[in-house]
């Protein structure tokens, strides 16, 4: 038996009841993890020694997510996630935890939301890492259909997962962050590609962002065609003082699909973070 | 590559199998001007009939021509040319008729599709 060194907790903030998992002490590294998936993607960082020796890794599960509950009445209304209302969760669970100026880690939607949270909450956090960073998404599919009761939603959204990751991760890393995907609550992955897809378009408040508050980095693997290498560009082209690592064989979910390829990429930056 | 191949290719593979085992549909596939029509019963491809057809139907098709699934039929296919959605995203690959039933055996089509990498 192997007893890994990751503990998980409920919290109970406001209305909704958010399980989290940790590791480590030092600096707070808060992780968001992807569409319709759980904090779970960040297995490999919560057991990584040498992060967990200088930061405190912590992984929530969002509202509908993993084992956090959705608030009580949800039957009655569809889950939507918007720009406003997962930047005022993430702020109220780093409040709740007394988070003092944590580092920001999101990946895909959460690769998203930290430009807002750059351009909203700078002076609060000590630095932002975008993974699969755009600040938009043309719609290319309906995501309707992951929500409909002829198909079935686990396998469905489990596909679309599948495809966005390297040929080249490992395949029980693949099939594991697959897993996540067909064990999403009905409708929650369309739920939170309405922000992805639809109202969370961030390009036209680039500019604002002030890198000097607070130090933004960009990593994009190059196997994702959803949130592409030229996705990830195009916000680097409008923001000055972006750092920008492309990372080589590795897709939509780089911390899931291949951990150890993307520990590589991670450590480095967490290194001059907490320089 | 030949499509012809896939049903020996699928049929031998019970981890691709497994995923289509209620799928009893024919499907066209598109491979530029070259049409395949495959019958699928419980899983297992029962037959692969190279076109032109005349009035036959399916439930749905996916059509590309046939520089791209060269680049998506790559023992390591480049990034953009890896998975079905990636052909989409980018435009290289149309979906037709019935997208219900695309969409519920996704899994199994994306990995039959794929199935000519490992030949």
């Amino acid at each position: 038996m192997k007893l890994e060194p990751i503990v998980g907790r409920y919290a109970q903030i406001d209305r909704h009841r958010i399980y989290f998992e940790e590791a480590g002490r030092g600096i707070p590294l808060l992780c968001l993890h992807t569409a319709g998936s759980d904090g779970r993607q960040y297995r490999a960082v919560l057991n990584d020694s040498s992060i967990t020796k200088n930061f405190r890794v912590i992984a929530f599960d969002m509202p509908w997510h993993g084992k956090s509950s959705p608030p009580a009445g949800w039957q009655n209304e569809d889950y939507r996630l918007t720009t406003g209302s997962y930047t005022a969760m993430i702020m109220d669970f780093v409040r709740a935890l007394g988070l003092e100026r944590p580092v920001v880690m999101g990946c895909s939607i959460g690769g998203r939301i930290v430009l807002d949270l750059a351009l909203k909450h700078a002076r609060e956090l000590r630095a932002l890492i975008g993974l699969q960073t755009g600040a938009y998404v043309e719609r290319y599919y309906d995501a309707a259909w992951l929500d409909h009761p002829e198909v079935h939603g686990g396998r469905a959204c489990g596909a679309v997962a599948y495809g966005l990751m390297s040929p080249l991760s490992p395949e029980n890393e693949r099939w594991e962050t697959v897993w996540h995907y067909m064990q999403g609550g009905p409708g929650i992955f369309t739920g939170d590609l309405y922000f992805y897809q639809v109202e969370g378009d961030i390009r036209g408040r680039l500019g604002a962002i002030d890198t000097s508050v607070c130090p933004l980095y960009l990593l994009t693997g190059e196997y994702d065609y959803s949130a592409s290498p030229r996705d990830t560009e195009a916000v680097v082209a409008r923001v000055k003082g972006v750092k920008f690592v492309s990372m080589k064989n590795l897709g939509h979910f780089p911390m899931s699909e291949n951990p150890e390829a993307f520990l590589g990429y991670l450590r480095p930056v967490l290194e001059e973070i907490r320089k | 590559m030949s499509i012809e191949a896939l049903a020996e290719l699928v049929n031998d593979n019970p981890a691709i199998v497994r995923w289509g085992r209620n799928m009893n549909e024919t499907f066209m596939v598109e491979v530029g001007d070259l049409q395949y029509l495959l019958k699928i019963e419980n899983g297992l491809i029962q037959k692969v009939e190279k076109g032109p057809f005349v009035m036959r139907p399916w439930r749905f098709a996916i059509r590309a021509s046939r520089e791209s699934w060269e680049k998506f039929w790559q023992k390591t296919p480049a990034p953009g040319w890896h998975d079905l959605f990636a052909l989409l995203r980018r435009g290289d690959v149309k979906f037709e008729g019935d997208q219900r039933v695309l969409m519920a055996y996704l899994l199994y089509v994306k990995l039959v599709l794929a199935a000519p990498r490992n030949a």
